[in-house]
């Protein structure tokens, strides 16, 4: 493996991370506060299908976005009235949303387009495209010399190399799921908000006696969650991929739960495991299939690899991880 | 003449059928510490949720300084000045003092300058109530003394005038309580108003200036604490005479009935709860463990009554008993004619969901009267119910009952009632009185005596030390795992043993 197939492989993990990133930081905010959210992979489906639908029918993939974030926090909103609101089991509230976010997509989806299930392909104005850092070598370089980039790519030195493939030519979004991750520490360590909610998710007798209400500190949590995973969602769609497909999400809000618990609920080594994690998503998809000793390793082996290594990762590789004390009781007041 | 710090006017509060308050009036002058004393169940509690705005009263008015205030909610109960220091303590445990003291009382958005300020502000405090707390500290590694500390400065942080505290005696060692009856007395001279809620009289009796007592629902007396007497206030608690002090007659210990042998305990999370004990119990008598709660009496309790493993030795009757593996359970301990009344008897002791009789056949449903053919007798198990809930004046006396609709004392007769009636030679006894009525604490305490008098061998644990020292003829003091030391129980005291429990080894332990 050359140096320049390692940061292809690279540019890919950090494309795979960023739904993760994202789910993992709404994951992070939810359950910091005490609520589960086993529901993120609704979520991020349900925001992958209105961004898509949206961005299609309208062209404009910010109105897509929009939409994306809207029925996500819908779906928090739900999540909230059963499981804050009505005390109910959160697992539960979560698994219907999975279920809710899988059956409605495709329903709709064949309803308005009739493609089965899916949406029309989205073009230049209804994705997210890379955006050209400064200095990078891009398409433009491309087109100004009239010769294929990646010939220019390969001509250029090593630190061009890194700069324009692995740094440059993301979306935005992928830079948004980036430094979501300092500002989500700064937000939970630095401010007031983030030690209330905290402390909501440890103990929430000391915020309700403190005069602080608990209610809504846990809806504001699961409120950003739902903006994170309506962001996540539609980067899916409409960034990493042109459109909606049925179960697009396959699996990442699940991945994204068992990062969060691999970060034991921190949220730079949020960062580091979702980028793990697609790290693994990025090989399988890289190298389809591998010789290992002769031995042809099947497709289906790689593809499961990801997954695979969750379950060796959370088995064994954790440690003792605490999950915030509160951590899916529904609150009750009493002394 | 000032108005008074707080006055209640009337106050009544129903859930449901239940009249929780009914018609409460008191007022408490401020700078006195004044106590309120009542039964579980009396309404204390809920006077109280009512004061710092959990529940809203039904009736009635609550003025504070000569005002009327409402307090709808916490924060309100925090404005008007009042702070309450909670049984259970609300602090968040992986986050340090400081940071449980700004809670909820930040100045503005951003973290650093709230807590800088309030550094400052809370040595001020330190320095004028002689609250000393590492402000740093992360609550789990300080003790509970210290947390309660952190709670009387959370609320003197707030600008309480008026703090409320919540039996906060109940975890604490004798030294800490006394510690913390200093601070209250410094409080008091700086103008504080304290109410004091407790159970236990001799607190009433030493530290507060007036006393309300409550009985059902109700304000039976508001006392001036100088003018009345520990029996007085009793019975106005139970509304009948009550014996305080358990009829003794000295011990006649026969043969050991139980004997440990290096007994260690470690739990699931590898830590070594019992560490390497010996002890003997012998016929006719009661050995007392003492200790603040959390230093290996539970695990005791619970590896003698077939609920745990360990290693080491235990005999009964000079028989070798298995520690783990067959024999070993909880069926097995029965058997072998130990009984087990456990500590926490809504956990252990009894199915709350379950009707009265079903959980009297617990433990004991393979004796051969409760079996017909393939069946059981429930007709037999429920006669026998229902004769031994007349037996242990247990009321309501009605064996189709949930366990969960008795109170307390009646839940833990019920309990006693099983397991004593089953003549065991060894009896088991954890916090025989946690959360029961004094006229009930009365009954069992009479109930264990009689059962030493027959020449049976009792361990009791207890977190109470009034409970150890009245019943116990000797008395052993458990500290982190290990026996601090062994003192006959008419030739120690409260100080001694205090001192024991906080793990300062006496000499010739």
């Amino acid at each position: 493996m050359d140096f320049l197939t390692l940061i292809q492989v690279l540019d890919s993990t950090v494309r795979m991370a960023t739904p993760l990133l994202l789910a993992c930081l709404a994951g992070l905010f939810s359950e910091r506060a005490g609520i589960f959210d086993i529901g993120l992979e609704g979520k991020m489906l349900m925001a992958a299908f209105f961004s898509a639908a949206v961005a299609a029918v309208t062209g404009n993939v910010w109105l897509g976005l929009l939409a994306g974030i809207g029925s996500s926090m819908l779906l928090s909103g739900l999540h909230g009235l059963a499981s804050i609101t009505f005390r109910g089991n959160q697992l539960i509230s979560g698994v219907a949303l999975n279920f809710l976010a899988s059956g409605l997509t495709v329903l709709i989806a064949e309803s308005w387009f009739q493609q089965g299930g899916r949406t029309p392909s989205l073009f230049t104005k209804g994705r997210f495209n890379g955006i050209e850092l400064p200095f990078a070598i891009g398409p433009s370089e491309a087109e100004a010399a009239d010769r294929p980039l990646s010939e220019l790519i390969k001509e250029a030195n090593v630190i061009q190399q890194l700069y324009s493939e692995l740094i440059s030519g993301h979306s935005i979004l992928v830079y948004v799921a980036v430094l979501a991750v300092p500002l989500t520490w700064w937000i939970l360590f630095r401010t007031r908000f983030g030690l209330r909610l905290r402390a909501v998710g440890e103990n929430p007798a000391a915020v309700d006696t403190a005069g602080v209400s608990v209610r809504g500190l846990r809806f504001a949590a699961i409120g950003i969650a739902g903006v994170l995973c309506g962001i996540a969602g539609a980067y899916l769609a409409t960034g990493l991929q042109a459109g909606f497909v049925k179960e697009m999400t396959s699996g990442r809000g699940y991945i994204a739960l068992a990062a969060l618990i691999f970060a034991k609920w921190r949220p730079w080594h949020a960062l580091g495991a979702c980028l793990l994690f697609g790290l693994l998503q990025a090989v399988a998809l890289r190298f389809q299939s591998i010789q290992l000793g002769g031995v042809s390793i099947p497709v289906q082996v790689m593809d499961a690899l990801p997954y695979i290594l969750t379950v060796v990762i959370l088995a064994g590789f954790v440690g003792k991880a605490i999950p915030p004390r509160a951590g899916g009781q529904p609150y009750v007041k009493e002394r | 003449m000032t108005a008074p710090a707080i006055e209640l006017k009337g106050i009544s509060k129903a859930f449901g059928p239940v009249q929780a308050n009914k018609d409460i009036s008191i007022s408490v002058e401020p700078g006195t510490i004044h106590g309120i004393i009542g039964e579980n169940g009396a309404g204390k509690s809920t006077l109280m949720s009512i004061l710092y705005g959990f529940y809203k009263a039904d009736k009635g008015e609550i003025w504070i300084k000569g005002t009327r205030t409402e307090i709808p909610d916490s924060l309100a109960a925090i404005s008007a000045g009042i702070g309450m220091v909670f049984q259970h303590f609300k602090l968040v445990e992986n986050f340090t003092v400081l940071e449980n003291i700004v809670l909820g009382a930040e100045d503005s958005g951003l973290l650093m300058p709230s807590l800088s300020r309030a550094r400052k502000e809370l040595k001020e405090l330190e320095e004028e109530y002689e609250l000393y707390v590492d402000p740093d500290k992360r609550i789990d590694e300080i003790g509970v003394g210290m947390q309660q500390r952190v709670e009387i400065l959370k609320a003197l942080y707030r600008k309480a005038e008026i703090l409320i505290l919540d039996e906060p005696t109940g975890v604490l060692t004798p030294a800490e309580a006394d510690q913390l009856f200093r601070i209250l007395d410094r409080l008091r001279s700086e103008g504080k108003t304290i109410i004091l809620i407790t159970h236990k009289l001799r607190e009433i009796m030493e530290y507060t200036d007036t006393v309300s007592v409550m009985r059902r629902g109700q304000m039976t007396a508001t006392v001036k604490t100088a003018e009345s007497s520990p029996e007085q206030l009793a019975e106005l608690m139970v509304g009948r005479k009550v014996l305080l002090r358990v009829d003794k007659v000295p011990a006649t210990p026969g043969k050991p009935i139980l004997e440990i042998e290096k007994l260690s305990v470690v739990d699931s999370a590898g830590v070594q709860r019992v560490k390497d004990i010996d002890l003997t119990v012998r016929a006719g008598e009661i050995l007392g463990i003492a200790g603040v709660a959390g230093n290996g009496q539970s695990e005791l309790l619970e590896v003698l009554g077939g609920m745990r493993e360990g290693t080491g030795a235990i005999r009964i009757n000079g028989q070798p008993l298995p520690l783990s593996g067959a024999g070993s359970d909880a069926r097995s301990r029965r058997h072998d004619g130990i009984a087990h009344v456990p500590e926490d008897r809504q956990r252990e002791g009894l199915i709350m969901d379950f009707h009265a009789w079903e959980n009297v056949g617990f433990g004991y449903h393979r004796e051969p009267e409760y079996q017909k053919g393939l069946f059981l007798d429930n007709a037999a198990l429920r006669a026998d119910t229902a004769a031994k809930m007349e037996k242990f004046d247990v009321r309501p006396p009605n064996p189709w009952l949930a366990a969960k609709s008795f109170s307390g004392g009646n839940q833990q007769k019920i309990v006693v009632a099983r397991e004593i009636e089953r003549n065991p030679d060894l009896l088991l006894i954890g916090q025989p009185t946690r959360g029961v009525d004094i006229g009930a604490i009365e009954f069992i305490h009479q109930q264990i005596m009689a059962l030493r008098d027959q020449g049976k061998a009792i361990l009791l644990v207890s977190v109470e030390l009034e409970e150890i020292l009245s019943l116990s003829d000797r008395v052993a003091v458990m500290f982190d795992g290990k026996i601090m030391g062994e003192r006959p129980a008419d030739q120690t005291d409260e100080k001694e043993l205090g001192l024991l429990m906080a793990g300062v080894a006496g000499e010739a332990a």
